[in-house]
């Protein structure tokens, strides 16, 4: 009997032979979910970063480049650490952010690294390399940092920083993941694509412990970065560097450009900041520090700054003047029956004496043959068809448009016209008279320094300008934009700027501008008083040279310094000087202008009362348009009353702050 | 003995073949375990496992044909002093051994290690059909002949607990197979297995719903047992049984938190759940089932498997060597393998119903169900149908000691087996 238990034990045997085998078919061939748990178990989407491209001046100097700074990454799981007071010197944190640092790592994963340091810099990474034998768990990531060869151009070409949630949110592609770095601004935003180059991706096979253990399938699905493209400006960092030292202390803009080309030689904007040290692992605090501060380094004043053009206006009139044919190169007018008042100066018996002199009355004649060229019999349909006409003609010079400037939030200006003034007056409520201090460049016209060093271009190039741009080409191939490529037409003939041309040689050799002229150089140039409501007048020059091969157009605006001749011309001057012939003879000038300092007559703008500021707006709406042209707060978020507005005085240089982590 | 042929002509080749199999298959796993891409080591390197384990291979060659050359009768004549000596090994290891993975159970030789405890279960399954030799014993009848295979089991799974290796002990519940083969009342097992199903149960259901599940199955039984039967006076029996299943049920919570150790608890409750902690003790049972689940129907391709390789899979080489073969070969491989190990048992089942003597073939289930045992447990808790516990698949995993243990358990059966056209039988 007992043998025949020998069936119930071989089935016993076989019947869990049979449960395992239906069970490994069950979880093997009939349930797929496992297959797939075990691909994103172990192979791993890891992504290269390429070296973003590099920018080079006019002459092929490096202006940004990259520097391999190393990441530090903790395992938790694998440290070992007998003397973490040590450590914390050597690494530059606090015994707290360490114990932070570590508790945020171990709570993302024991067993995968994580980030603890980053961008330490080669020599911080060589000394800490030293003491990491000591101990275990740390290792570090090579990753690249923006460089810059000189601590200037810092808005021209922006700054790269995380993306921010807004933007990954926003992005149409998507392309940029969280902890990626994009252009914020400048050149930097703008050739964003062309500059980041083309991510790579490798599939890699890693053990449990997020480990690398080679390539997946040899690496066939794998594609290689590609570097970004390197960009061509035209900017001249030497010259850049001394239009800097010249406006320091100083709130402004220096715009040069080459009439030839369109191509930007400097771009100052005063106060600047070093660029390095947006470009460093204390982005954040350093930039808090830039948006706090009251003289706005970050705000790119050659572009988004508005101002009146003021007597640098004079010359379009002139221009348009001849064109239309309301006045000939001999036409002179005298201050008489004129609302607008003058200084002294000798009588302007011709365009460029005018010119030269800066006379408002003859400019207010110019403008109002212009608006009554139509011969209208009523005033008020004849100022509204003259103004449209007028408007149009000053459009081409890109007054009241964007140029089209190859960096972000260009400002556009404005130029009016009949539709503007209705809006306040109603239709055909107004004529002439009411807006005749367009004329001489006050009113309400507002232009940007760079709009005015392209009419310094479009005069130099008797009629016709490029669209102004830093960068000219792009990659190895130097590829060059289109649209950089046009040439856009004033519709004034050549022959309609030798007199205003004349005019603005007088203003240097005799003129308003006649104390910072330059042994040896015909500069052509052009005075400019802009009127404002917060402070002393703004100072700007307008200038080319040399007068018949003109190699530089350039725009200077200097605030609250006074009349155009007093600061705006010499740093002109200077700069032009420096440029054409590499050095400066007039030493005296040039130290003079580079210890002028007037932050202290600048007016930041003050948080008014809320009531007192609504009252006022209104009742200048209902009067007339006028508005504070060069508040900035008027397009910009208020920004709060300074404690300490002498804080911060050109290059903002920032003191090194303690090594904080993260 | 005069007449002793060559010890090859009757040696069972089927099942020599089998273990061959399994050896070269295992070894091939082992390799593909431990391969790493990266640092190419040969597969007889003997830096690695795969090249250790051929030296094991090689080694247990040897033992092997020393125990084909040894007289069968050294055997059951030394039985018990085998088994003396194994204890003796049990009580060094727990003074000089080191320690492992939190057990002190390896006896340390230079580079190699050597696991006592292994060897325990020959001493046992030695000592016991030697034991049971006697004619006079007699299982279904008397129950103090059941003391002295109490006392031989009890003192090494003793000495083995207090080195902390809990895995060893368990497969002392194998011997339960050749108990009630040689006439333990079958009810003993039964009561085991319904002992083990009420617990697992408990835990998955409301313990008053299985305690009134129960009541109604003691009610149809008692209502029906009459009928069906004809016979009577089953009545207090089936009450009392259903009590004591009420009891357990009752007591499963008391069991699993006072009785149990946590790890123990915790392999138990990640058998029913796995999620509920998978990145502790459920961490094993889910990326073995994922490793031997991405194998699909023919796997990944020898040396090709990600989860094993990456050691997703802990123990890879010893306790978790079957998820390689799923991983790797797929639902092909498993087949094979526990194809093998089902023909294997079978046979030596048959093996052992055809000795004459009654040693032989208490012996040969033994040797049967020690290997079902830990076929069933290993392969089981790979495929999250067993709690984990740390026991090797025989002739699988890597280890000198496993090998050594389960070649020379099985040779001694198939020498004595060998020889079995020359002995009278005496049971």
């Amino acid at each position: 009997m007992l043998e025949s238990r020998r069936f119930v034990i071989i089935g016993f045997f076989a019947l869990v032979g049979i449960i395992y085998l239906l069970r490994l078919f069950y979880l093997q061939v009939l349930d797929e979910s496992y297959s797939i748990e075990s691909s994103s178990n172990s192979i791993k989407r890891v992504t290269e970063i390429p070296f973003r491209g590099q920018i080079y001046d006019r002459y092929g100097k490096l202006i940004v480049y990259n520097t391999p700074v190393y990441d530090l990454l903790v395992t938790p799981s694998k440290v070992r650490m007998d003397d973490t007071l040590r450590f914390c010197q050597v690494v530059g944190i606090e015994r707290r952010d360490f114990d932070s640092l570590m508790n945020a790592a171990s709570t993302y994963s024991r067993m995968k690294p994580s980030l603890f340091l980053r961008q330490l810099s080669k020599e911080d990474f060589a000394s800490i390399q030293d003491i990491m034998v000591d101990y275990s768990g740390f290792e570090f990531a090579k990753s690249s940092l923006r460089t810059y060869t000189a601590p200037t151009l810092a808005n021209t070409l922006g700054y790269v920083s995380e993306i921010t949630k807004g933007q990954l949110e926003k992005q149409e592609e998507p392309y940029y993941r969280q902890g990626d770095y994009i252009g914020q601004s400048g050149v930097e935003r703008i050739y964003e694509d062309e500059l980041r180059g083309k991510r790579g991706t490798k599939f890699v096979m890693q053990n449990v412990a997020g480990v690398y253990k080679g390539p997946w399938k040899n690496g066939e699905l794998d594609t290689m970065a590609v570097a970004g493209e390197n960009l061509y400006s035209g900017l001249d960092l030497e010259v850049q560097q001394y239009a800097d030292s010249l406006m320091v202390n100083k709130v402004g803009s220096v715009v040069a450009i080459e009439p030839k080309t369109g191509q930007i030689i400097s771009m100052v904007s005063a106060p600047t900041y070093d660029p390095n040290i947006l470009a460093s692992r204390y982005f954040s605090k350093n930039f808090a520090a830039l948006v706090r501060n009251p003289y706005k380094p970050l705000f790119n004043r050659p572009v988004m700054a508005s101002y009146r053009p003021g007597s640098t206006f004079k010359l379009i009139q002139a221009l348009i003047g001849l064109q239309e044919g309301v006045i000939t190169p001999g036409s002179g007018f005298t201050h008489a029956n004129c609302p607008v008042g003058c200084h002294n100066h000798p009588a302007t018996s011709t365009v460029a004496l005018g010119v030269t002199h800066s006379c408002n009355p003859y400019f207010y004649n110019v403008f109002r043959r212009l608006i009554y060229k139509n011969n209208i019999k009523n005033t008020f349909k004849a100022s509204a068809v003259g103004l449209d006409a007028w408007h149009d003609d000053i459009a081409k010079f890109g007054i009241g448009q964007r140029l089209g400037i190859d960096l972000p939030s260009e400002y556009k200006g404005n130029l009016p016209n009949k539709k503007y003034y209705d809006r306040f007056y109603g239709e055909y409520r107004w004529k002439f008279s009411n807006i005749y201090s367009l004329s001489i460049g006050e009113g309400e016209l507002l232009i940007t320094p760079l709009k005015m060093a392209n009419v310094a271009a479009i005069i130099a190039n008797r009629g016709y300008f490029y669209t102004p741009h830093v960068i000219h080409a792009v990659g190895d191939k130097k590829t060059v934009k289109p649209e950089f490529l046009e040439r856009h037409e004033t519709g004034v003939e050549p022959h309609n700027f030798e007199p205003v041309i004349e005019g603005m040689i007088g203003a240097v050799e005799a003129g308003t501008a006649r104390r910072s002229r330059v042994e040896g150089i015909t500069i052509a140039g052009k005075t400019g008083t802009s009127q404002n409501k917060r402070g002393d007048d703004h100072s700007i020059f307008i200038a080319f040279a040399p007068v018949d091969d003109p190699k530089i157009a350039i725009a200077v605006f200097v605030e609250n310094a006074g009349a155009g001749g007093s600061a705006a011309a010499p740093i002109a001057n200077l700069i032009v000087e420096k440029y054409l012939s590499r050095k400066v003879t007039n030493k005296a000038l040039e130290e003079r202008m580079m210890k002028l300092d007037l932050m202290s007559k600048v007016v930041l703008p003050t948080t008014k009362k809320p009531d007192e500021a609504e009252t006022k707006k209104k009742t200048e709406e209902v009067k007339k348009p006028t508005g504070d042209p060069n508040d900035p707060s008027n397009r910009l978020p208020g920004t709060p009353h300074p404690a300490n507005p002498a804080a911060m005085r050109g290059p903002v240089t920032l003191p090194k702050q303690t090594p904080k982590a993260l | 003995m005069a007449e002793s042929k060559p010890i090859t002509k009757n040696v069972d080749w089927m099942v020599v073949l089998i273990y061959i199999a399994c050896l070269i298959i295992g070894w091939l796993n082992i390799y593909a375990a431990v391969y790493n891409p990266e640092a190419h080591t040969s597969m007889f390197d003997l830096s690695n496992n795969a090249g250790k384990q051929l030296m094991w291979i090689g080694t247990a060659a040897l033992l092997i044909i020393c125990i084909l050359v040894i007289d069968y009768k050294f055997y059951e004549t030394f039985s018990f002093v085998i088994y003396a000596v194994v204890i003796f090994l049990l009580v060094v290891v727990l003074f000089a051994g080191s320690n492992i993975n939190g057990s002190r159970s390896w006896i340390k030789l230079g580079s190699f290690s050597l696991q006592p405890a292994e060897f325990s279960k020959l001493a046992i399954s030695l000592a016991i059909s030697k034991y049971l030799s006697d004619p006079a014993i007699s299982l279904n009848r008397r129950l103090k002949d059941y003391y002295p295979i109490m006392g031989v089991i009890a003192l090494p799974a003793f000495l083995i607990l207090l080195s902390n290796e809990t895995g060893s002990m368990l497969v002392f519940a194998s011997f339960a197979i050749v108990l009630y083969r040689e006439g333990m009342p079958g009810v003993i097992p039964a009561i085991g297995i319904i002992g083990a199903a009420l617990l697992i149960i408990t835990l998955l259901f409301v313990k008053w719903y299985i305690a009134g599940a129960i009541i109604v199955i003691a009610g149809l039984v008692i209502w029906l047992m009459p009928v069906m039967t004809r016979r009577r006076g089953g009545l207090w029996a089936t009450i009392i049984v259903a009590c004591v299943m009420i009891g357990i049920v009752f007591g499963v919570d008391f069991f699993m938190n006072n009785v149990l150790q946590k790890h123990q608890r915790g392999r138990i409750m990640v058998l029913l759940d796995p999620d509920s902690d998978p990145r502790g003790i459920g961490w094993n049972v889910i990326q073995s089932k994922i490793a031997i689940g991405s194998g699909g129907m023919t796997g990944k391709g020898f040396l090709q498997g990600t989860q094993t390789k990456f050691d997703f899979v802990p123990e890879q080489s010893t306790d978790f060597i079957f998820c390689t073969v799923g991983e790797e070969h797929g639902f092909l491989g498993t087949a094979i393998v526990v194809f093998l190990f089902v023909a294997l048992i079978s046979r030596l089942v048959v093996l052992a119903e055809r000795q004459r003597s009654r040693f032989a073939r208490v012996y040969g289930y033994c040797v049967a169900g020690i290997i079902f045992f830990h076929f069933l447990v290993n392969v089981g808790m790979t495929i999250g149908l067993m709690p984990v516990i740390g026991i090797p698949l025989p002739f699988f995993s890597y280890g000198g000691s496993s090998l050594w243990s389960f070649s020379v358990l099985l040779f001694i059966f198939l020498k004595i087996d060998a020889q079995r056209p020359f002995t009278l039988s005496r049971g």
